[in-house]
């Protein structure tokens, strides 16, 4: 064979092959305007991000915005409940579009999944019973402090607590609950609104703030590698800004306005 | 689309695997030992006990067998404490595999002393072999070699389901999978690996209990 006829074919073939991946590639928000169907990963154990109402469906700010998004979007809203643990995988899987789960935004997570802005106010902290004595981080040596796996509280105080601290970890939001209400640990790293949480249920033992962690506003998760979904995205939560739409999400599920920096 | 398998992000996490499996092990010995032990006590009392213990023992295996034992678990762990009783959840998941194996194993073994032929026993009596001496060496004996099957498989049924004390964030096998997936995000891999490390611990085990087996009954 002739090298320039070759080199034609050659080169004819790598962008043959290049067209060919580029345009079979859609976005997932074609995906999503093709099926008319927004699927969601929302929490069922985090109030009042989203947890079991009633008629045991999921309700809370998160599932509201799921909804919003659904409505700006014009499509229907399929709603899947998650914990914390198994979120991000949902969203790899693509058995989900968005995960909207008070996700807090870190390295590592940026690594496998891309964030939206910020749409909800979040912070968390180390409680305790009142009678335990802890002001910082370094408090925490030699105690026993209970956290949600692969929550960003638990992923921040496994890094920064001392190495004589035992951290216990839960599979969910409840199980933390449970193990500080029935007195298996005195310490949790958990957000504000759980500690609100358990406040209301453990009037006999609240949860007392030691300290803040981290300021983390909550953020919409999305696949790497969707331009068109994260801008449209994020275009909707603009607007929801500006006209006071999520600021009623917030009046009404964290009975506060929202800051002013998110 | 395809998914790369990256095994190498498992790596750094070795030592969280070696010692969710030395906890598995461990976990499983104890609770096998004390089980039995429970079981055989059980079985004992069923069999040749007053009424009102049958009836006391027959309870409990029969709340034991006809509920689940995540939820037994949660009881033991979440709910005792409300009576005053905190265990932390290495000794609770102990306590929980216990009972568990202790309620089924006095049923396996209830069914082999009941195959004990009636003659044997007077036959010991004959002989002027206590009532302990009896029972050891001529019913269990026998009853244990009839039901050894049946007893292994739920010793090993049990040990698979040790997987549920990581719920309680008891630190065994499937704990640390779960905590290596939440921090590489590698959840194809860990709980490849972990489900091949099973796979082996069950072999084993069972590989083990034969063993046993032919050195206690070495003529069946």
């Amino acid at each position: 064979m002739k090298p320039a006829s070759l080199a034609i074919r050659a080169a004819f073939f790598g962008i043959a092959a290049l067209m060919a991946a580029t345009s079979a590639r859609a976005d997932a928000l074609d995906d999503i305007m093709k099926a008319k169907v927004l699927k969601v990963a929302v929490p069922q154990d985090f109030a009042p991000f989203g947890s079991a109402g009633p008629d045991l469906k999921p309700v809370g700010y998160d599932i509201d915005m799921a909804n919003l998004i659904g409505k700006e979007l014009g499509v229907k809203v399929e709603i899947i409940a998650v914990t914390s643990a198994n979120r991000i995988p949902y969203l790899q899987t693509k058995k989900a579009h968005l995960v909207i789960s008070s996700l807090g935004k870190n390295p590592e997570r940026e690594k496998v999944i891309d964030f939206s802005n910020a749409y909800a106010p979040f912070f968390s902290g180390v409680y305790g019973t009142k009678e335990i004595a802890v002001g910082k981080t370094d408090d925490l040596a030699g105690k026993t402090l209970g956290a949600t796996r692969g929550a960003i509280e638990e992923q921040e105080i496994s890094k920064a607590a001392p190495s004589s601290t035992t951290v216990k970890r839960y599979e969910d939001n409840n199980a933390t609950i449970s193990a500080f209400i029935s007195g298996q640990v005195d310490l949790i790293a958990t957000g504000n609104v759980v500690a609100a949480v358990i406040a209301e249920k453990s009037k006999a033992r609240p949860p007392v703030l030691k300290f803040v962690m981290k300021e983390s506003p909550c953020y919409i998760g999305l696949n790497k590698d969707e331009p068109k979904l994260l801008a449209k995205v994020n275009e909707i939560i603009a607007k929801a800004k500006s006209s006071g739409e999520l600021n009623k999400i917030s009046q009404k599920w964290l009975k506060a306005d929202l800051p002013a920096n998110l | 689309m395809g998914y790369t398998l990256v095994f190498g992000d498992l790596l750094p996490y070795w030592p969280v695997l070696l010692h969710g499996l030395i906890f598995t092990i461990v976990l499983t010995i104890v609770s096998t030992v004390a089980g039995v032990a429970l079981g055989t006590a059980g079985a004992s009392a069923r069999a040749f006990g007053p009424k009102w213990l049958d009836w006391v023992v027959g309870a409990y295996v029969e709340i034991i067998r006809n509920t689940p034992f995540i939820v037994q678990l949660f009881f033991i762990f979440f709910g005792l404490p409300a009576a005053g009783v905190k265990l932390s959840e290495t000794v609770a998941a102990f306590l929980a595999m216990t009972i568990n194996l202790g309620a089924y194993s006095t049923e396996i073994i209830r069914a082999g002393i009941q195959a004990v032929p009636k003659g044997h026993i007077e036959a010991g009596e004959s002989l002027a072999m206590s009532r302990m001496q009896i029972l050891r060496y001529v019913v269990l004996k026998q009853a244990f070699q009839k039901i050894y099957p049946a007893l292994s498989s739920q010793i090993v049924i049990v040990m698979l389901g040790s997987a549920v004390v990581s719920q309680i964030s008891a630190e065994d096998l499937t704990y640390a999978a779960n905590y290596i997936q939440s921090r590489n995000f590698r959840a194809f891999e860990v709980y490849l690996v972990v489900t091949l490390l099973y796979l082996l611990l069950a072999i084993s085990l069972r590989a083990v209990l034969r063993g046993i087996g032919r050195w206690s009954f070495p003529k069946a």
